[in-house]
C-alpha cells in the first residue's frame, strides 16, 4: 500500500471536491464492537473542545439519508450481507459529503467512530470479496490518523456481559449464525472482525492501541498520540478563502452507534 | 462480458434495459406472462422495489438529498437486497426471473451523473450475469414525447436537475436522458445486448423477444428450468413483483 497523504482519496475522488480546500483534521477511532470506542470518542471530544478545537463527531448509521433506513432494516433479520454492506456505505457517503467534508473545510477536528474499515471488516467476516468492498470504499478520504482499539475476544465478551448485559443479534453476527447461540456466534464473529482489522492495520497504517487496559489508560494514550499531531496554531482562527460552512447535523453524542 | 457472477444454475435471468419511454416495461410484462402461459415458473423483479430500501430512496429523492455517489450507492443497495433475497435463490431453484432494469441502468445513469465508470462496474460485481439482456433502442425525441404525453410531471432526479444542466425541467430531462442513451449505446456490444427497435409495433417487438428467448433458452436448459406440473392449478399464479 503506497503511503498516501492525509485527505487524499484512497482511489476514487468524489466528484466536485477539492481536497486542497480542507484544513481540518480527520481522526478515526476503529475497533470491534464493545471495545469502548464511543466512551473514548466522547472523552476525546470534550478534551479537544477544552483545548479550543471545534469538533464534529460522527459514527455509523447516523446519516440523515440512510440512518433511519438502516435501523429499520436491522429491526428484522432479512438484510443480507451485500445489501447491509452497501446500506452502510451509502450512509458513510452521505456523512462524508454532507457533514465531514464541510467540517474539514471549516477547519474542524472530525472524530469518527468507525470508518470504512469496520464496514469492510463486517463484509469480509461475512465472506464477501475484500477487493470488491475495498474498491467500493475507494471514495473515502485518507484520515490523518486511525487509532485501532485492539482487544481480544474474551475482553469483548466480558464487556458485553458486565456492560450491556445482553448480546445483540447483529453484533453477534447471528444473521450468519456463526454459532449455536449468541455467545458462541459473537465469539467467532468478532474473532473474524479482529482478524480483518489486524490485516488492515498494516495495510492502512493504523496506530494500534492496547484496549485491554482500563479506559483512563487508553484515553491518556490517545491524548498523547493526538497531541503529537500538528494542529495549525489557534484552531478557531478565521479561514481566509472558503466561507465557513457549518456541518448540516447538530453535533450530538450518542452512546452506541 | 466477463463481468458478474456466471449463471451455473438451472434457472434463467432475462433483463430489459433502455431509457424511460422506451417501452421496455410493457414488453417484459408481456414476455413474463407468455413464459408463464408456456408453463414455466416465472418471477419478476423491478428496479427500486426492495421493501427494506425503497423508503429511504423515496425520502432521499423527495428531499433532494442525493449526490451522484449516494444516489448510485442507494440503488446498488436496493439491487443487492433483491439480488440476495430474491433473484439468486429463485434462479438457483430453477425459475425464470424477469427483471425490469438491471445493473446496466446503474452503469448508464450513474456515469451520466459523473460517477467513475470502473467504480460502478465493480460495485455490481456480485450480480448474476443475465442469460439475455434486451436493450430497447428508441430515438431520444420519441422517448421524450412518450414521457411528456403520458405521465405526471417529470421528477427532479429523473430530469437530472441535480446536475444543473438547465433550469427548464423538460430541457434538463432531454439532455440527461441523451447522456444516458449515449452510455447505453457505448456499452451495447461489450455487454452483449440484444437490440430491439422500440419504434416497431408492440406486437412486432414482442415477437422478436419471444424468438430470441426461445433461442437463448435452447433445448438443454429447458429440462432444468422449472415447469409447472400438468394439471396443477395452484401454481402459475402471478408471482409478486416485489419481495414479500
Amino acid at each position: 500500500m503506497p503511503a498516501l497523504q492525509p485527505l487524499q482519496f484512497y482511489s476514487e475522488p468524489l466528484p466536485g471536491i477539492d481536497t486542497a480546500d480542507l484544513h481540518g483534521k480527520l481522526i478515526v477511532i476503529e475497533g470491534p464492537d464493545a471495545v469502548g470506542r464511543s466512551t473514548q470518542v466522547a472523552r476525546l471530544r470534550q478534551w479537544l473542545e477544552q483545548e479550543g478545537h471545534a469538533v464534529l463527531d460522527t459514527g455509523m448509521a447516523r446519516s440523515a439519508l440512510a440512518g433511519k433506513g438502516i435501523k429499520e432494516a436491522m429491526l428484522g433479520n432479512t438484510l443480507g450481507p451485500i445489501a447491509m454492506t452497501l446500506f452502510y456505505t451509502t450512509d458513510f457517503a452521505d456523512r462524508l459529503e454532507n457533514e465531514i467534508v464541510p467540517a474539514l473545510r471549516a477547519g474542524f477536528v472530525v472524530l469518527i467512530d468507525r470508518y470504512i474499515f469496520s464496514i469492510m471488516a463486517r463484509a469480509i467476516a461475512r465472506g464477501e470479496d475484500r477487493r470488491w468492498i475495498e474498491q467500493v470504499a475507494g471514495f473515502a478520504l485518507v484520515p490523518h490518523a486511525v487509532y485501532y482499539l485492539r482487544a481480544g475476544v474474551d475482553d469483548l465478551v466480558r464487556r458485553v456481559v458486565l456492560g450491556r448485559g445482553a448480546f445483540d443479534f447483529w453484533e453477534s453476527g447471528m444473521d450468519m449464525r456463526f454459532g449455536a447461540d449468541m455467545c458462541q456466534s459473537f465469539t467467532r464473529y468478532q474473532s473474524r472482525i479482529i482478524r480483518a482489522l489486524d490485516l488492515m492495520a498494516k495495510r492502512y497504517n493504523f496506530t494500534v492501541v492496547d484496549a485491554s487496559r482500563p479506559p483512563d489508560e487508553i484515553f491518556r494514550d490517545l491524548q498523547k498520540h493526538i497531541g503529537a499531531l500538528e494542529f495549525n496554531g489557534s484552531p478557531i482562527e478565521a479561514r481566509p478563502a472558503a466561507p465557513a460552512r457549518k456541518p448540516r447535523r447538530k453535533r450530538t453524542w450518542k452512546s452506541t452507534s | 462480458m466477463a463481468l458478474f457472477l456466471p449463471n451455473r444454475y438451472s434457472g434463467r435471468l432475462i433483463v430489459v434495459e433502455g431509457i424511460d419511454g422506451s417501452g421496455k416495461s410493457t414488453q417484459i410484462s408481456l414476455l413474463s406472462h407468455w413464459l408463464r402461459s408456456q408453463g414455466y415458473a416465472v418471477a419478476f423483479s423491478e428496479w427500486n422495489s426492495s421493501p427494506l430500501v425503497r423508503q429511504t430512496t423515496r425520502r432521499g429523492k423527495r428531499k433532494e438529498m442525493f449526490t451522484p455517489t449516494s444516489f448510485s450507492l442507494i440503488h446498488a443497495t436496493d439491487f443487492a437486497n433483491r439480488s440476495e433475497s430474491y433473484i439468486l435463490p429463485l434462479v438457483k431453484a430453477g425459475a425464470i426471473v424477469c427483471a425490469d432494469r438491471y445493473a446496466f441502468t446503474a452503469f448508464a445513469r450513474d456515469v451520466a451523473r459523473g460517477v467513475n465508470r470502473r467504480w460502478v462496474r465493480n460495485l455490481y460485481r456480485f450480480a448474476l450475469r443475465p442469460d439475455v439482456c434486451f436493450y430497447f433502442r428508441v430515438p431520444l425525441d420519441v422517448a421524450v414525447q412518450r414521457i411528456l404525453g403520458g405521465r405526471d410531471a417529470i421528477k427532479y432526479y429523473e430530469a437530472g436537475m441535480d446536475l444543473g444542466l438547465s433550469r427548464d425541467v423538460v430541457e434538463s430531462f432531454r439532455i440527461f436522458q441523451g447522456r444516458i442513451l449515449d452510455e447505453y449505446e457505448a456499452m451495447a456490444e461489450q455487454m452483449g445486448f440484444r437490440i430491439i427497435d422500440a419504434t416497431l409495433s408492440i406486437e412486432e417487438q414482442q415477437q422478436q423477444m419471444r424468438e430470441m428467448v426461445v433461442e437463448a433458452l435452447g433445448q438443454r436448459p429447458r429440462a432444468g428450468v422449472l415447469r409447472i406440473p400438468e394439471g396443477d392449478t395452484s401454481a402459475g399464479a402471478t408471482a409478486p413483483a416485489i419481495l414479500q
